[in-house]
Order: structure tokens, then C-alpha cells, then sequence
């Protein structure tokens, strides 16, 4: 991406007003991978009830990028949650259109008495795919993650760039079309984490991933989003959307990525401002 | 592949800079150094009994450790009934025993630990059961069972069972919830949601109940065999109690270093497999380790 076409952002771009999807996906309903209409989340009731998300719309088509990102508080996790279908919004619809989800979190959550390997496998083992082909596929998806020869390590033996690569592995072998992930590299290291924003980026394009993507790092949303619906705090909202058209490459460290955060930044700033005093 | 070589390269800081480099002497020095601070310590005993021999108090019963241990000694080489034969038959009852506590015990710990309405009802009594001393039950049995072995593993089963389903329980319950819901977005329900993860996980709190569950085993069946009384069967608290009734230190004294060392060599069986167990899943300080 050259640096003269970045900064003429689409309209979505503009602070204020939530951008219409501009990156020409098909908006009909066959493109469209997660769809949220008007969906609630009351935990507790009466007085001591928390509204963790609030009237929440939003679709991510399939091949698209999504990142979500808000303050805490903002319900992303309860967000990702109710996509998994491991809880039911209190108001609202959650269409996936049958497709299949995999999860993955801050924590690589790899079962510890388990080789990486064996993780993985695991994966195929539930989805009923038979003993003889489970662990050839194992190994093409530790190799996918670049992870071969690993496979009998167990997870307290890898570091934790490489458990969060099995995490990856084993989200893969869910066979998903949509991956949600909760600030999967929240808790590692400037430069692994930018070492996996390339090889994610990477994965999706070979596989055709739908990514939904929460984060607090305005820079990684930059980096890594087609697009960057941003969330209010207490209920959450979606107060904001980007559209960030991808011509190439981005790096981290690009002017494009930061002018975005910086963008991102304020917006979220302005957000906080009005739950302070 | 610039991004692979610089994941390679990361991924390989990140291993041990040369595992074939291991001290070979370092195995024997951590042996000793595990060894002598025992050898000390039994040494300390024996002086510690000697000298309160040599004081001559309490004479007339009173021996020590020389007269006990050739008694010892005596009993392996040539008692009637022979100690292997005793302590064979003692062994005997705490594996029947202890079997039978680990599938009650875990048949209920997985039940109470499932069925929620079973847990409000049963909870409790397991806990206040491990809490009764084990001495209490012999009575008991022996009301229903009269003096017979099926009173003493009733008073073993007791002694145990509740433990071992309170550690299974507590394995369940503990299991991390992020483990859930990473088994559960990966499809697992039902029987194989614990086959592969709830009863992996609970293993360690399991064998920690199963280690505990083995102590209150073999303190109730050493009360059982003390108080009941089995015409022609020798086990290793009958022969205390005999000891007792000849008020032969020296003899009694034996049988106590037979329990004890028992107990020790069970203990370690367990401690072992708790640190197999530790290792296996990184939940030991590798600086310790």
C-alpha cells in the first residue's frame, strides 16, 4: 500500500457518524457470515442487573476481518460469547447460518496434560473425524502454525507464542468458518505479537477465514481490521465503524496504522469522557 | 519467508540451549543429599531410645533398640506364625479393602459431583464422615458383622471411601472454567465432555483424595484388627494385641516398626505418582524440580 492513497479513508472514516460497510462485500444475506439484530445481554435482574450489551447490530460478511474494540466494560467478551453460542442474548438474534465457530482466547486455555499434538487432535477427535486421518491432519496444522516437530511438547514446555499457535492450530481443526478471538495476543510480547498479526494474516488469506476479532490495541485493530466496529462501555454500544480498505501489506509501525489509531484513540477517549465526572 | 524465520528463530530461544548436557553426577549427588539428613534423624532416635534405656526407667518392660530389632529380625527368620505370613494376610485386607473404597468412592464422587439435588443431600455427610474417627465404626461393625473380616473392611471402606469421592469432587468443581469453554466450542458434551476433559483435569485433586483416602485406610484397618478379634487368622494388629496381653515391648515394638515402615513405602508410591502427575502438566518450579 502506498502511503498517498491510505489517508483518503472512505467517508467511514470521519469521526461521528457510523460508516455504511464500504469495502464492496456482497451485503445479501448468502455473504453474510455472523448477522446480530438488536441483541441484548441482562446479566442478574432487578436493581443489581448488568446490561452488558445494549440493542447491538451488526454483520460480519464471510472473508472479512472484523475488529472489535472498546474500553472495558464494553461487553466483547459477552459479545463473542453469544456468536459461540455458548450463551443466549436476553433480546435480540444471533444468526451464523449454520456455519461453524471456533473460539479462541487471551489464554491459549491448551489442556495442560495433553501434548500440543494430542490438543489438537483432540479437536478432530470431537468434530468425529476418524483415527486414521486425525493425525496427518495434525501435522498439517502444527505446520499451518509452523509449529512442526513441537507436536510432543506439552504446553508448559512452549513459550507462550507457540501455546497460543496451538490454540490456533486447534481453532483450525474445528474446521470453522468464522473465527472469534478474545485479545488473542493480549498477553505476549510486542514482537511475537507482531510476528503473529503476519502469520494470522497469512492463514486467513490461505483459508478464507472470517475473522471476528476483539481487542483493547487500537494499533493491532488497525493493523490487522477490513473493518473496526468500536463499542461503548456500560451497556455496550456500537457508537462507531471503519472501514478500512486493504491495498497490500500493513506494518505495525506504518504512518497508515497510526494516523488510524490515532483516529481510533480519540474517538475511544472521547467515549470514556462521558463516564467521567 | 522473512515473518517464518524470525517465528523459527524466537521459537528456538525459547528452548533448553543443550538438553545432552546433563550432569551425570548430579543424580547421585541429589540422592545423597535427599539420604543423609533420614540416616540423621533415625541415628538421633535411636540414641535418644537408648539413652532412655540406659536411665533404667520403666526396666522391667522398658528394651532397647538392640533387644527390638534382634526380635525383629527374629520374627522374618523364624516366627510361628511367620512376620511375611502376617503381614501377607494384614496386606491382604488393606488391597481388598482399598479397592473396594475406590470404586464406591468414586462411583459417588462422580455421581455427587453430577447430580446437583445429590449434592445438597450428600455433600455434607461426606464431609462429616471423614471428620469421624475411624475406632467409632468398630463397634458398630462388629454389631453387624460380629467378629469377623467383613467387620474390618467395613471399618476400611468407612475410613476411606469418603475421601476419595470428596477429592473427586473437588477435582470436578475446580476444573478451570476457561478449559469449559474451550472443550465446549470445541464440541465436546456430555460423556466425552469428561472423559476428555473434566476427569483429566480432576486428577490431580483425585490422587491427592486417593492419598488421603490410603492414610485413613490403613488407620482403620490397624484399629479394626486391634479390637476384632478372628479365631486363627494372624494380621499384624492381632499380633500387637497379643503383644499387648504379654506385655512384650520388645515384640510390640517390632509390629510398630512394621506398620510404620509400610505406611512409609505407600506414602511414597503416592508422592511419586503426585509428582509424575505435577511434572507432566508443568505445576512444579523447574528451579525446585
Amino acid at each position: 500500500m502506498s502511503n498517498a492513497d491510505y489517508p483518503a479513508a472512505p467517508p467511514g472514516m470521519s469521526l461521528g457518524a457510523p460508516a455504511v460497510s464500504g469495502s464492496g462485500v456482497a451485503t445479501g444475506a448468502e455473504g453474510v457470515a455472523v448477522r446480530l439484530t438488536g441483541v441484548s445481554k441482562v446479566y442478574g435482574t432487578g436493581g443489581r442487573a448488568v446490561h452488558a450489551l445494549d440493542d447491538v447490530s451488526m454483520t460480519v460478511h464471510d472473508g472479512e476481518f472484523v475488529c472489535l474494540i472498546g474500553a472495558s466494560g464494553c461487553g466483547k467478551s459477552t459479545l463473542l460469547n453469544l456468536v459461540a453460542g455458548l450463551d443466549q442474548p436476553t433480546t435480540g438474534q444471533v444468526d451464523t447460518s449454520g456455519r461453524k465457530v471456533g473460539l479462541m482466547f487471551q489464554e491459549p486455555a491448551l489442556f495442560p496434560w495433553l501434548t500440543a499434538a494430542r490438543n489438537v487432535e483432540l479437536a478432530l477427535q470431537a468434530r468425529g473425524v476418524p483415527r486414521a486421518a486425525r493425525r496427518a491432519e495434525t501435522e498439517e496444522l502444527l505446520e499451518t502454525v509452523r509449529l512442526r516437530g513441537f507436536g510432543s511438547k506439552r504446553p508448559h514446555e512452549l513459550s507462550g507464542g507457540m501455546r497460543q499457535r496451538v490454540a490456533m492450530a486447534r481453532a483450525l481443526g474445528q474446521n470453522a468458518d468464522v473465527l472469534l478471538m478474545d485479545e488473542p495476543f493480549g498477553a505476549l510480547d510486542a514482537m511475537t505479537r507482531d510476528l503473529l498479526h503476519d502469520e494470522l494474516e497469512r492463514i486467513c488469506s490461505e483459508r478464507t477465514l472470517t475473522v471476528l476479532f476483539v481487542t483493547h490495541n487500537v494499533r493491532e485493530a488497525a493493523r490487522l481490521g477490513d473493518r473496526v466496529i468500536l463499542l461503548s462501555s456500560r451497556p455496550g454500544r456500537v457508537i462507531d465503524e471503519y472501514s478500512l480498505p486493504r491495498s497490500g501489506h500493513r506494518r505495525i509501525d506504518s504512518p497508515e496504522v497510526s494516523e488510524v489509531a490515532a483516529r481510533l484513540t480519540d474517538r475511544l477517549r472521547e467515549e470514556m469522557g462521558r463516564h467521567g465526572h | 519467508m522473512v515473518t517464518d524465520q524470525a517465528l523459527r528463530g524466537l521459537d528456538n530461544l525459547e528452548l533448553d540451549p543443550a538438553p545432552g548436557t546433563r550432569d551425570p553426577g548430579r543424580l547421585a549427588r541429589k540422592a545423597w543429599a535427599a539420604f543423609w539428613p533420614k540416616v540423621l534423624a533415625i541415628a538421633l532416635i535411636l540414641v535418644v531410645w537408648e539413652a532412655v534405656t540406659l536411665t533404667g526407667w520403666k526396666h522391667y518392660v522398658l528394651k532397647g533398640p538392640g533387644p527390638v530389632f534382634s526380635n525383629l529380625w527374629n520374627e522374618m527368620l523364624h516366627g510361628s506364625p511367620s512376620l511375611w505370613s502376617i503381614i501377607g494376610f494384614t496386606l491382604e485386607t488393606a488391597i481388598v479393602g482399598y479397592a473396594a473404597a475406590l470404586v464406591i468412592g468414586s462411583v459417588i464422587g462422580l455421581l455427587v459431583a453430577r447430580i446437583l439435588p445429590l449434592r445438597a443431600a450428600v455433600g455434607s455427610i461426606i464431609t462429616g464422615l471423614q471428620t469421624m474417627p475411624s475406632i467409632v465404626w468398630v463397634p458398630f461393625a462388629i454389631i453387624i458383622f460380629g467378629e469377623s473380616e467383613s467387620a474390618i473392611l467395613f471399618v476400611v471402606i468407612l475410613g476411606a471411601a469418603p475421601s476419595i469421592a470428596a477429592g473427586l469432587i473437588s477435582g470436578v468443581d475446580y476444573t478451570p472454567p476457561l478449559l469449559l469453554r474451550a472443550g465446549k466450542t470445541m464440541g465436546l458434551h456430555g460423556a466425552a465432555l469428561y472423559r476428555y476433559l473434566i476427569l483429566p483435569a480432576s486428577l490431580p485433586a483425585y490422587v491427592a483424595g486417593m492419598k488421603q483416602g490410603w492414610a485413613f485406610a490403613w488407620r482403620s484397618l490397624m484399629a479394626g484388627e486391634i479390637v476384632v478379634q478372628i479365631v486363627g487368622q494372624f494380621s499384624i494388629g492381632q499380633s500387637i494385641s497379643v503383644d499387648q496381653q504379654n506385655l512384650d515391648f520388645a515384640a510390640a515394638s517390632s509390629m510398630l516398626i512394621v506398620i510404620l515402615i509400610i505406611g512409609l513405602v505407600v506414602d511414597t508410591i503416592f508422592t511419586k505418582a503426585d509428582l509424575a502427575l505435577r511434572r507432566r502438566r508443568g505445576l512444579l518450579d523447574p528451579a525446585a524440580a
